[in-house]
């Protein structure tokens, strides 16, 4: 019998080792498109992610021509103890000028707890274009048993958004972060 | 691990083999592992099943009659990964196992303890699985797709059933890459690429598809777990997360894996119909051409699940067109099977009964995906029975009917009987008119708005739903027919001979009836004409 072939045992080996590194670098690839989506969800303002940073306070020209609607919404998470909700449900705005309006949380529980706001503006276009100079939601919220209080949001909106948009909405929930210590 | 077929393969022999459980426990043997398989694939069937049965007798009427809701939302939960990865997934390996080798001439898998594991981590996987509905808390309820926050409730069942995923995921990897290499090294000379079977083509290319995406499945399910455990984020709002993010990761894996369900299952479908219309397939080549372009095509896809979750329009657009353009092959099979069977000298024994029907019902399934895939029109399917009756229409008609026409295909080469060909095409009418009657129905129901995962539904949906459940009794009371013609097969009748159809084509044919424990120990010749079955 003559070998006709080199034995498969080498093939398989090779074969082995480029389908173990497919499933490595799949199983990465999996952990890869948490900051992928991240990055995606800042660029497109996707899921009405605004920018998580300090905007800018430079002037922009004021649209005194245009009103946008601002409706705000506020929710609590499912086990948070809060009273939470905006002092105004809705503002009419020009686009450019900046505006503050307050929340009011409250801290239903008989013990100090922490919590942290995340924003999302709707429609997703307009998240981008969405931009707040100070924020509770910046920072976590502490507070004291039965403590209660306002908490402002200052913003504008950039004279850039587009022109289909008439109301955008910003929407906080209010999670309860895990005690520490 | 590096032990593979061509050193071990002359030595072994059958009289040094352990006898009883420990020779099942042990063995390395292609046909025994294929056969281990497709044993826990008929369990897990008819476990699952029971569930669907229990879903569907809850829903014979409106009101809450049998099962609390909670238990219901577990048994739609189950049924699902009960299903898909015990009794679909391990059907097509064990197929895989059984056939490829004796299709490419091959002694054995290229990997053969590799094989052993992957096949008998399963039972393992299973156990830990089905043991959750027996904790404190009750097994997963919040749907197969385990969507954060819903899932992350699950009570001390979680971890065990993210343990399952990642056992079922670590078996079928190992499973996927003893295919591949079996494929690309242990072909007979003369077997090249394009003279397989297509039933091994389509393993191939199921076989990258698998390990590409269970990886990515393995790591969603680990971020959900380190969520729930371990202070981590990723899907966690209030830590800078997105739920929303975990329905990418997901689908991104699990549309590939619908494909991995039945990509195998054309392969089947093309080895049967060219034997009972007596005729070479039609586009051989563009039926490899075609699987290739689904299987790409379902790495950009994913977004057509989440259509409703909030996407740019430009998104929905994408993965629209994207989506009908799967179409596009998914035609050219249809249309080539077509084709082989036109003007051929059919004749309709029972694998061919169920061939022929997964072809015409496997289409509908496929046109109601079509209708899914428009986004205005899927703001009104979404989440209702309409998009239930479309999944079931394509694994059930679609992957089952494959699965069996398969067994009946090759039950003689495994056996060496043939099975009673009356109570064969009794279990094929039967399935054929139960499935009809337990999916169609659902159609309406779902544009009509019935939401699906629901024990209790509006009046209105009354005598569609009570339809379904006498047929979904029908289809299920049916496979105990299956059952028994298989036990019946393999305990006697009439003695098969080595090509028991005769428009049949392919290395295994030329084997005697039952296939011996070990076969191609020496290559075969590979005559061209009998090429790709």
């Amino acid at each position: 019998m003559n070998p006709p072939a080199p034995s498969p045992a080498v093939g398989i080996r090779r074969t082995l080792r480029s389908a173990l590194f497919i499933v490595v670098a799949m199983f990465g690839f999996g952990f890869a498109l948490v900051p992928l989506y991240d990055v995606l969800c800042q660029v497109t303002g996707l899921n009405g992610k605004t920018s998580g940073v300090v905007a800018q306070a430079e002037p922009m020209r004021v649209d005194e021509a245009r009103t946008v609607t601002v409706e705000f919404v506020a929710s609590v998470n499912l086990d948070a103890p809060w009273e939470f909700h905006p002092d105004v449900t809705k503002l009419q705005v020009h686009p450019g000028r900046f505006y503050t309006t307050h929340f009011y949380a409250r801290n239903r529980s008989a013990r100090a707890v922490l919590g942290q706001a995340i924003p999302s503006v709707s429609p997703g276009p307009a998240a981008t274009h969405f931009h707040k100079i100070e924020c509770f939601c910046f920072t976590q919220q502490g507070f004291a048993a039965g403590e209660g209080r306002e908490m402002p949001v200052t913003f504008r909106i950039d004279p850039q958004l587009p022109a289909d948009v008439h109301t955008v909405t910003l929407s906080y929930t209010f999670f309860r972060l895990p005690e520490q210590g | 691990m590096s032990t593979t077929a061509d050193q071990i393969a002359p030595a072994h022999d059958e009289h040094h083999a352990p006898r009883g459980l420990l020779r099942w426990l042990t063995t390395t043997n292609h046909k025994e592992i294929g056969t281990l398989y497709l044993v826990f694939s008929l369990t897990m069937f008819f476990v699952g099943g029971t569930m669907a049965l229990i879903i569907r007798a809850e829903l014979f009427q409106p009101g809450l009659q049998i099962v609390e809701p909670y238990f219901f939302n577990q048994m739609t939960t189950m049924h699902a990964l009960v299903m898909i990865f015990g009794a679909v997934m391990p059907a097509f390996v064990g197929l895989a196992n059984w056939l490829i080798p004796m299709m490419i001439g091959a002694p054995d898998m290229a990997l053969p303890r590799m094989n052993n594991w992957s096949f008998w981590i399963m039972p393992f996987a299973f156990t830990l699985l089905l043991s959750t509905l027996f904790m404190d808390g009750g097994g997963p309820a919040g749907g197969w797709t385990l969507y954060p926050p819903l899932s992350l409730q699950t009570g001390a069942a979680f971890p065990f059933v993210i343990l399952a995923i990642h056992m079922m995921g670590v078996s079928s990897v190992m499973g996927a890459i003893n295919v591949i290499a079996t494929i690309l090294n242990l072909r007979a000379p003369g077997m090249t690429l394009m003279r397989m079977p297509l039933f091994v083509w389509t393993w191939l290319i199921t076989a990258y598809l698998l390990i590409a995406v269970m990886p990515v499945l393995a790591g969603a399910v680990t971020m959900l777990l380190t969520d729930k455990y371990f202070g981590t984020s990723f899907f966690n709002a209030a830590g800078g997360g997105d739920p929303v993010m975990f329905q990418h990761i997901f689908w991104f894996f699990g549309h590939p894996e619908v494909y991995i369900m039945i990509l195998p299952a054309f392969g089947i479908v093309s080895q049967i119909i060219p034997t009972f219309a007596r005729k070479p397939l039609f586009g051989y080549a563009s039926m490899v051409y075609a699987t290739a372009s689904i299987a790409f095509l379902s790495f950009i896809v994913w977004g057509h699940h989440m259509f409703t979750v909030g996407m740019p329009l430009a998104g929905e657009l994408f993965f629209m067109y994207a989506t009908m353009l799967i179409a596009v092959p998914t035609g050219v099979k249809v249309f080539n099977w077509m084709a082989t069977m036109w003007r051929g000298s059919m004749t309709f024994e029972t694998p061919m009964l169920f061939a022929v029907a997964f072809v015409v019902l496997f289409t509908i399934g496929g046109f109601s995906g079509l209708m899914l895939a428009i986004a205005p029109a899927d703001f009104q399917y979404q989440d209702t029975y309409f998009v239930v009756a479309h999944f079931h229409y394509v694994l059930v008609p679609g992957a089952v009917f494959s699965i069996m026409a398969a067994t009946y295909y090759w039950l003689p080469k495994w056996t060496g009987h043939m099975y009673d060909e009356k109570l064969g095409r009794l279990h094929f009418w039967c399935s054929a008119i139960g499935v009809n009657v337990l999916f169609f129905p659902q159609h309406f129901l779902g544009l009509a708005g019935m939401p699906r995962r629901i024990p209790d539904y509006a009046l209105q949906f009354a005598g569609f739903n009570m339809i379904s459940s006498i047929g979904a009794f029908l289809f299920g009371l049916s496979q105990l027919i299956f059952l028994w013609v298989v036990i019946k097969c393999i305990r006697g009748g009439e003695p098969a001979p080595a090509k028991p159809w005769e428009g049949a084509h392919g290395l295994e044919w030329t084997l005697p009836s039952p296939a011996p424990l070990h076969t191609f120990q020496t290559p075969p010749q590979i005559d061209p004409s009998e090429a790709h079955g």
